[in-house]
């Protein structure tokens, strides 16, 4: 039981660590490039990447790319994650609905949803709809898997006390069903944040004009380094702004949670 | 025939307190008739229970006391509608229908929603039955007061000790509203203090709200204490050995002279020993 377990150690370590490692790391590595301990050429200096970084968000590509990208991931992640949430209740809650689709998920899920770009460009042209679909259909599973696990972890008392006190099907699903998964649908969420981030920039890359992921190919094909450092410094700061999102959501919808049991 | 079709002990009892007037016009009886229960295993079938009869009624406190894995549990839920029985009927008689009504199940632990405030979980019985808000909260707010659990109503059950969501539990049947509570080894999970300071809660909130209450029991002199009939099912298969008045009168003070139920309890366990010895001598 979690709240055995001593309490969370919140000395500023922990909390300011990862930027310390990272400014330590910088420093060294603009050191390396000044001493030309390391070619320039190779790896651009973490002062020219931060200059590179500001010109591009302000009257650059970067900014434009930035929220192309966010608004793949959040319809994505909009449409396939509350579907996966949605199948995810009703293949938990139903035992016949989970036998009749489990092999169904099993064949799907190991897809690679990228490999099925293709296909979605010949049925939906090469707009939006296909990029949106590949990033759902990535967020779809993670979110559908965890929701069901959710719902089966769910202490049979709390069904035996609803059906007692006279709950009826649909109550059983607000009161017992929808809150009992919360914390497994959150871990879920996270996942599906994260892949879907993963497709969308994966998307970009074979398939766009805009986006982080078109913005990386074009650095690397006209061999702009610091363009593309710059970039990943945007990829790198929009997943832990969605996480630290991730969290904040989980205490506001779960504040039953212990700090132990929010894992996101 | 069950005795305890009549009311039991009806002339010792104080008159119902006004609260409960209401309820007594239209009073609850159910009965058990030769109920079993076979649960189908790899190793074969195993008898929970058998040819088990009684009946109940009105306000009375009902103990069902029987060594542990003798189907005590399976029986409760069979009552409480959540499993058929694999032969025999539970008869419901209620409000001039025959269907079972809603009742309140108090669990041995964590019983109460983990996701619900301690006010949320006590006025749940009643939102299930679309009591509008307001009034859930101030019959919430009653019990709430009555178990000591009113500077917690906000507090989720983890941050509160066992015992006290044990109250929770106890307090969120007792608001429900319902006619019949079922209380499988509510106070099974305890240490002996707090089982008794909540044993005196128990008969104090009884007192006051008055239902039929079915309590389930390894424990004897619980059985005893709490209960105005204790019945005595043997070893698996749970069968009936013995139904019980318990020679006590209401209300009921747990300081009392224990040498009062000493000759109770003492026949109760001379009806288990021989099943609690045989059930430890098995090789497993």
């Amino acid at each position: 039981m979690p709240q055995y377990l001593p309490p969370l150690d919140d000395r500023p370590i922990y909390r300011w660590g990862a930027l310390i490692i990272v400014t330590v790391v910088a420093i060294l590595w603009e050191l390396a490039v000044r001493t030309h301990v390391v070619s320039g050429m190779f790896l651009p200096a973490p002062s020219q990447i931060l200059r590179e970084l500001v010109l591009g968000l302000w009257g650059g590509t970067l900014l434009d790319s930035l929220r192309a990208t966010t608004l793949r991931v959040a319809s994505g992640l909009l449409i396939g994650g509350l579907a996966g949430a949605v199948c995810g209740l009703l293949m938990g809650a139903s035992r016949r609905l989970s036998r009749l689709l489990n092999p169904l998920v099993a064949g799907v899920h190991p897809i690679p949803k990228l490999s099925l770009l293709p296909l979605f460009m010949v049925f939906f042209g090469l707009g939006e709809t296909p990029k949106v679909i590949v990033v759902s259909s990535a967020a779809f599973f993670p979110m559908l898997l965890s929701t069901m696990a959710g719902v089966r972890h769910i202490a049979s008392v709390h069904f035996d006390a609803a059906r007692t006190y006279g709950a009826s099907r649909r109550q059983l699903i607000r009161h017992v069903v929808i809150p009992g998964s919360v914390p497994m649908m959150l871990s879920g969420l996270r996942l599906a944040a994260n892949i879907a981030f993963l497709s969308a920039i994966a998307v970009e890359m074979v398939a766009a004009k805009n986006g982080l992921g078109a913005e990386v190919w074009l650095a690397w094909q006209v061999l702009r380094l610091e363009e593309l450092f710059a970039t990943l410094v945007v990829i790198a700061a929009v997943g832990v702004t969605v996480n630290v999102m991730l969290r904040g959501l989980s205490r506001r919808v779960a504040p039953w949670l212990t700090a132990r049991e929010v894992t996101i | 025939m069950p005795a305890g079709a009549e009311a039991p002990n009806a002339g010792t009892r104080p008159l119902p307190v006004p609260e409960a007037a209401g309820s007594a016009a239209s009073m609850l009886r159910f009965r058990c008739d030769e109920v079993g229960c076979v649960y189908e295993s790899r190793s074969g079938a195993i008898h929970a229970l058998q040819n088990v009869s009684f009946a109940a009624q009105g306000q009375e406190v009902v103990s069902i006391v029987g060594p542990s894995g003798c189907g005590k549990s399976t029986l409760l839920r069979i009552i409480a509608g959540l499993q058929p029985p694999t032969t025999g009927r539970v008869s419901f008689e209620w409000q001039g229908r025959a269907e079972p009504p809603r009742c309140g199940l108090v669990f041995q632990e964590a019983g109460v929603f983990p996701w619900k405030t301690v006010l949320d979980n006590l006025a749940f019985g009643l939102e299930m039955c679309a009591v509008p808000r307001a009034e859930r909260v101030a019959r919430a707010m009653e019990v709430a007061v009555r178990l000591g659990l009113n500077s917690f109503l906000y507090h989720y059950p983890r941050e509160l000790s066992v015992g006290m969501r044990q109250r929770v539990d106890i307090g969120r049947a007792f608001v429900a509203d319902a006619p019949l509570l079922l209380m499988d080894e509510p106070f099974g999970a305890l240490d002996a203090q707090t089982r008794r300071v909540l044993q005196e809660e128990l008969l104090a909130i009884w007192q006051a709200s008055r239902k039929l209450v079915l309590f389930i029991t390894h424990d004897i002199d619980e059985a005893v204490l709490l209960a105005d009939r204790v019945i005595v099912l043997s070893g698996r298969p749970g069968m009936v050995l013995d139904e019980i008045q318990v020679p006590l009168t209401r209300p009921r003070d747990l300081s009392l002279d224990r040498s009062r139920i000493h000759e109770v309890t003492r026949h109760i366990w001379q009806l288990l020993e021989a099943d609690v010895r045989r059930e430890l001598s098995l090789p497993r």
